[in-house]
């Protein structure tokens, strides 16, 4: 029974990883950047719900509502002001600029908020600490079937748009073919930018759940971005998006197993699957292959 | 009043000198064949009247506008089209969103989903089909088709018979009869000579990225244009 509680945990813990992947998985499949800068752009958002609680004593879901829009814009002008021009110089190019990004935003937040740990597990009120108790062994977290639930939605929606908005089709012709895309009447640099924002927006949805479920502080964001690339290698770079969650669920479930095994190991559990399918035949290494030809 | 002017248009590889001091200018409904062996630069200069090859000197007019510098989607919104070589459709869309991923808002006109597939009947039953699952010469319909939805004022058409079986070659080509026939103004390469006269209004010979060889179509004989096609002595003496 235990077992199968792991298996429920894993799977909810991987929704809060498919979450924090999503956004990389859309930019990678997109323009082929690895945005190295991923987890601490959720780890920014964090910090700006931070500062919405600090002026409105609400619920940090509340509280997000108007930090996504920020998000976009951030995205939008990241985009356009930075990864735009460092993409013309081919595919090293941004992934130097995303690192670099990301030393930055960790500074910038050092600076303006201190390397204090902080937390906003408190203000999500019961939330943070209700569960179902099912059997004696097995219990459901209202955070884990709310990160789930949020997961779903998010991944459900952003494939509802790709696969029936106009700017939708835009995206994935553009990630096919940008030349041909672009002969056929699509702005392929406006396409990269709404990409963009709508990455970094989900970020900071994961960052607000990573608020929650967990603590923060300034440098937290290298720790989610190997978890989120873990979950997108195992989903297979540049397949589906449901892959990208199956991904964060896989690396869920490894680590909650681990766990089980020993407190130490659960770290260790999901690296171990992550290599194991970058080795396997038919994993990740293949697809890595394939996209970079 | 001519459609497209290209004024002494000079289009690079790198090094290579793909087109140069390219001077043409097309009508308003006017169908244009562009003929010459592999390399002569037909591709080239089709893809920068599109917007996809930047020019290294020159100028391309549309519609009486300096388009030189203008961005390749943007020209598809002034209307210009281009069926490039190799279809080149979006594989892992249906044809139904490959066509409707290039339909501009902006720009409504005869053609539509519903319109493209009654040209191209062949289409209809592939319409939830995914692009890279059809045959080369359904694929060549759609390809014209993406290019159509757009309503271009201009198509340009590169080879669309190449890799084709002969009877999918007719059938592309029927069908684009019809869309001809409504007075569309084309620019297409074509290797097939015969192909090439019947269907345009006036034929262009091209050699190493210059015009060797220039006339209406029933005007020039088939050995004139052979022998622009290879770069044969007397081409060049009727050039002069």
């Amino acid at each position: 029974m235990t077992w199968v509680n792991d298996v429920i945990q894993g799977i909810m813990l991987g929704g809060f990883y498919g979450m924090l992947a999503c956004g990389l998985a859309l930019m990678f499949g997109l323009m082929r950047i690895i945005n190295l800068a991923h987890g601490d752009i959720a780890v920014l958002g964090a910090y700006l719900i931070y500062v919405v609680l600090e002026h409105w004593n609400t619920s940090p879901f509340l509280a997000i509502l108007p930090v996504l829009p920020v998000m976009l814009l951030i995205g939008y002008l990241l985009q356009r002001l930075l990864l735009e021009r460092s993409l013309r110089s081919g595919l090293l190019v941004p992934l130097l600029t995303t690192f670099g990004l990301s030393i930055v935003i960790q500074n910038l937040l050092q600076q303006g908020f201190s390397p204090d740990v902080r937390s906003l597990g408190a203000n999500a009120g019961s939330v943070a600490t209700a569960s179902w108790q099912i059997t004696s062994q097995l219990s459901i977290s209202a955070i884990g079937a709310l990160t789930l639930g949020v997961a779903i939605v998010i991944f459900g929606g952003l494939q509802l748009f790709l696969s029936r908005t106009r700017a939708g089709r835009q995206m994935r012709a553009t990630a096919q073919d940008p030349d041909t895309a672009e002969l056929v009447g699509i702005n392929s640099r406006a396409v990269y930018a709404r990409a963009t924002a709508i990455a970094v927006a989900i970020a900071a949805i994961g960052g607000m759940f990573l608020a929650i479920r967990s603590d923060f502080y300034p440098y937290s964001g290298p720790t989610y971005l190997i978890f989120a690339f873990e979950a997108v290698v195992i989903g297979g770079l540049g397949g589906s998006l449901w892959a990208t969650l199956a991904g964060g669920i896989v690396l869920g479930i490894a680590q909650t197993i681990g766990g089980q095994i020993n407190p130490e190991y659960p770290v260790l559990a999901g690296h171990i699957v992550f290599l194991l399918v970058l080795l396997s035949p038919r994993g990740g290494l293949i697809n890595l292959r394939r996209v970079t030809a | 009043m001519s459609l497209l002017e290209l004024e002494q248009l000079n289009l690079r590889h790198g090094l290579l000198e793909a087109v140069r001091d390219f001077t043409l200018s097309v009508g308003e409904g006017e169908t244009v064949a562009l003929v010459g062996a592999n390399g002569a630069g037909k591709t080239t200069l089709l893809r920068a009247i599109a917007g996809a090859h930047r020019p290294s000197g020159g100028r391309i007019r549309f519609d009486g506008a300096d388009v030189t510098r203008v961005p390749a989607f943007r020209r598809v919104q002034m209307g210009i089209a281009l069926v490039p070589e190799g279809r080149r459709l979006f594989g892992a869309l249906t044809v139904e969103e490959n066509l409707l991923v290039a339909a501009q808002p902006r720009r409504p006109g005869r053609w539509t989903v519903d319109s493209v597939i009654e040209a191209f009947p062949m289409l209809a039953r592939l319409r939830n089909q995914r692009a890279a699952t059809l045959s080369g010469g359904e694929q060549q319909a759609a390809a014209i088709g993406r290019a159509l939805i757009t309503n271009p004022r201009l198509l340009l058409l590169d080879e669309v018979s190449l890799g084709l079986a002969p009877l999918a070659v007719e059938d592309v080509y029927r069908s684009l009869a019809s869309v001809l026939a409504e007075g569309a103004t084309v620019v297409l390469v074509e290797q097939d000579l015969t192909r090439a006269a019947a269907v345009a209004d006036r034929v262009v010979c091209m050699l190493e990225g210059r015009i060797v060889l220039e006339g209406a179509a029933g005007e020039l004989s088939r050995e004139q244009m052979t022998q622009a096609y290879f770069g044969l002595k007397g081409a060049r003496e009727v050039e002069a």
